[in-house]
């Protein structure tokens, strides 16, 4: 084993801060190529017009996926090592819902609120506010929500222990279901395209 | 005719985004090597949170360290600023500018529909934004840290929670419809 080489020592505290600007600007690179500074763009997966964010964020989980599977296998890197967040089932999924209705309502999320505003997106920068001030509103209530927020406490777990398959076969799936979405998601933006084509026709 | 070619040399239109499979796959190979470099996944809402704390403690210190949600933060008394998430931040705005950039994409602009007044967007976007904070402290992160990297890491409580963010936004799509279409 040698990865991850920050838990191995590898270099300093210090240093890790370098690295995180440089991983970040390769992070913030690849939002913006994909169209992610753009709120349009951003919601139109949720009128399927364009299905970016789905195809974007599964070909990235896939990628990433394989390559921590197979960099395991053959020991190079020490999964468990890998910081994972320990799971709080009802607060989390509470927690999601309030972010999707969050971002429908504001456009963005909070990672592509900022290169949109770094591209020059006034309501990312409106947005960002919001982020924070929301954050603030949280933080005043906190102690009354706090019984909430740890319930269902259920620790380190991933889809392979809840389902007790192993975490290959779980891999396979996600693959099979993420092959299975794109192709989904191609035909609809297809079938989206010509409708739009004979409305305009119809125009004409 | 002259100023009209001069024109499209100094403002050519922007170039078309990326293919969105090439484009993940590059986003997938920097999360990779998150892994493998740092041992944990990329972040953003974080960030948000450790800046509030750190403006919180400059205004009224004993405020903020009576708080139970500001005490994680300044618990072991160093900035909450010096945090890895927050120099990851300051990259990915550096890193979506290079993009915008190169592809003679940034441009000032209010993103709206047709039919949605800039105030409102602008009001829309704030309060999205608020949602988006509240809902992240309570998931432990937000699409990147929770969906992006904790999914490909298979982890149990993202994927629920990434579901969970897909209905909620597809709930709600339908209502906002004027805001975007």
């Amino acid at each position: 084993m040698m990865a991850p080489f920050y838990k191995f020592d590898l270099f300093s505290e210090e240093f890790s801060f370098i690295i995180a600007f440089i991983i970040g600007i390769g992070f913030g690179f690849f939002l913006e190529r994909a169209g992610f500074g753009s709120a349009k763009k951003l919601t139109s997966q949720f009128y399927f017009t364009d299905m970016a964010v789905f195809k974007v964020m599964f070909t990235a989980i896939v990628t990433a996926m394989i390559g921590v599977y197979y960099l395991s296998l053959i020991g190079f890197l020490d999964y468990n090592l890998i910081y994972r967040n320990d799971t709080f089932l009802v607060p989390q999924i509470v927690g999601g819902l309030i972010l999707g209705f969050g971002f429908i309502i504001g456009g963005y999320c909070p990672g592509t609120s900022l290169v949109a505003a770094s591209t020059g997106k006034l309501d990312a920068i409106f947005f960002l506010l919001g982020v924070i001030a929301g954050t603030f509103g949280l933080s005043l209530i906190f102690s009354a929500i706090e019984p909430f927020y740890y319930s269902t406490a259920m620790g380190k777990l991933n889809l392979s222990d809840v389902l007790h398959i192993p975490y290959g076969i779980v891999i396979f799936f996600v693959v099979l279901m993420a092959l299975g979405g794109f192709i989904a998601a191609e035909w609809v933006e297809k079938r989206l395209a010509s409708k739009n084509v004979e409305v305009k026709d119809e125009k004409n | 005719m002259e100023s009209n070619q001069k024109n499209e040399r100094f403002y050519s239109p922007p170039k078309p985004y990326s293919n969105p499979y090439l484009a993940g796959i590059g986003l997938g190979l920097v999360l990779l090597l998150t892994f493998i470099i740092m041992g944990r996944g990329l972040g953003a809402s974080g960030a948000f949170s450790s800046t509030l704390a750190a403006i919180v403690n400059s205004i009224d210190t004993e405020f903020a360290h009576n708080n139970a949600f500001y005490k994680s933060y300044l618990e072991d008394n160093t900035n909450p600023l010096k945090d890895w998430l927050v120099f990851e931040v300051l990259g990915v705005l550096f890193g979506g500018f290079i993009s915008g950039i190169l592809a003679g994409r940034v441009k000032y602009s209010i993103e709206r529909g047709p039919n949605f007044t800039d105030k409102k967007r602008l009001l829309f976007a704030f309060l999205g934004g608020s949602l988006m904070g509240i809902g992240a402290k309570l998931a432990r992160g937000c699409t990147s840290g929770q969906a992006l990297s904790g999914g490909a890491l298979l982890n149990f409580g993202s994927w629920a929670f990434m579901l969970s963010v897909f209905a909620g936004a597809y709930m709600l799509a339908y209502f906002l419809r004027r805001q975007w279409r």
